[in-house]
């Protein structure tokens, strides 16, 4: 038998998807016991922890108190922690398991795995584009055509009216198009941990973030349009 | 501005529009991905389009998300001190 035990520990880490660097040294900060490291990881991850909870539950409440039993099952199972995963998603994991555990799951209004009505149809009006007996079938009319907006949405002038107006259209956008699209767009995660987050497909994934992100342009499309601060091209 | 929209195209401006997202993400096919870009070259209005989704999903990063309170934050950090100095 050839023992290479450094090489094979090597590939199966590989194989597993190996920690990144960057994890194993908050991880080793972590048990070792540094309260600055734990303090940054509660700072930075609650909002996100806050936002998956809130999936789960039908109270704000309920949903902080998820997020900090999660903290308090992390401190205690930090040193089972194997590295197969993220560590963001092994924290996520727990979180998951916590929702469930106090027996809220039954509070999702929607179940994750089908895909309902409004998830169907074009995300933009279809009037905004020529006919099939048009010249030019399928695009744009000269009325329909999307008209630059003059100052960016992040330009300090109008930065906290954008702000503003898409939290309210974030607010108002279909449940599980809101969650995807907090989850990735307003968070930063990934395409894969929101799938694994959410126990849905990828492509499951990539219809709701598509159909959630259409509705927040379209509401910033009306912003400049009110505002008069489009210009066409 | 004429002439945008033709034999020239393999997708119409209808179709992209909704395919932005999986362009974005990187999910299509090498062939519909040229085909998207042939597209862009060509129509200013779906650039247009795709520019205002790309600006938008950056813009939605800022809109101000819900944490724990301070107190509960300091708990955790309590609890994880106590742990630490105590159950070892």
């Amino acid at each position: 038998m050839i023992e290479e035990p450094g090489l094979l520990a090597a590939a199966l880490s590989d194989a597993r998807g190996l920690l990144s660097e960057a994890d194993t040294e908050l991880v080793d900060r972590l048990r070792a016991g540094d309260a600055d490291a734990f303090a940054e990881l509660v700072e930075d991850w609650s909002p996100l922890m806050l936002r998956l909870a809130r999936t789960h539950v039908s109270t704000q409440a309920s949903a902080e108190e998820i997020v900090q039993e999660t903290w308090l099952a992390v401190i205690r199972g930090l040193d089972r922690f194997e590295g197969r995963s993220s560590l963001r998603t092994w924290v996520f994991r727990i979180l998951t398991n916590q929702a469930k555990t106090r027996g809220v799951r039954e509070a999702r209004i929607v179940p994750w795995s089908s895909v309902v009505p409004e998830e169907q149809g074009p995300t933009v009006d279809p009037d905004r584009f020529r006919g099939p007996d048009d010249r030019w079938p399928g695009g744009w009319t000269v009325e329909g055509r999307p008209s630059a907006w003059e100052a960016s949405p992040e330009s300090s002038a109008i930065a906290g009216e954008i702000r503003d107006r898409l939290a309210v259209a974030l607010a108002e956008l279909p449940e599980r198009q809101r969650v995807v699209v907090s989850l990735r767009d307003v968070h930063g995660l990934s395409s894969d941990e929101v799938c694994d987050a959410l126990g849905i497909t990828t492509a499951n994934q990539r219809v709701l973030l598509h159909r959630g992100r259409a509705g927040l342009r379209a509401s910033l499309e009306d912003y400049y349009r009110d505002a008069g601060a489009g210009v066409m091209v | 501005m004429s002439g945008t929209h033709g034999d020239e195209f393999d997708i119409a401006c209808r179709e992209l529009v909704e395919i932005v997202t999986d362009y974005l993400e990187g999910a299509l096919e090498p062939a519909m991905t040229a085909a998207v870009e042939r597209h862009l070259v060509l129509c200013p209005h779906c650039e247009v389009y795709i520019e205002q989704m790309r600006e938008t999903i950056s813009a939605v990063g800022h809109v101000p998300v819900e944490t724990l309170s301070e107190q509960a934050k300091a708990d955790l950090v309590d609890a994880f001190r106590d742990f630490h100095t105590t159950d070892r």
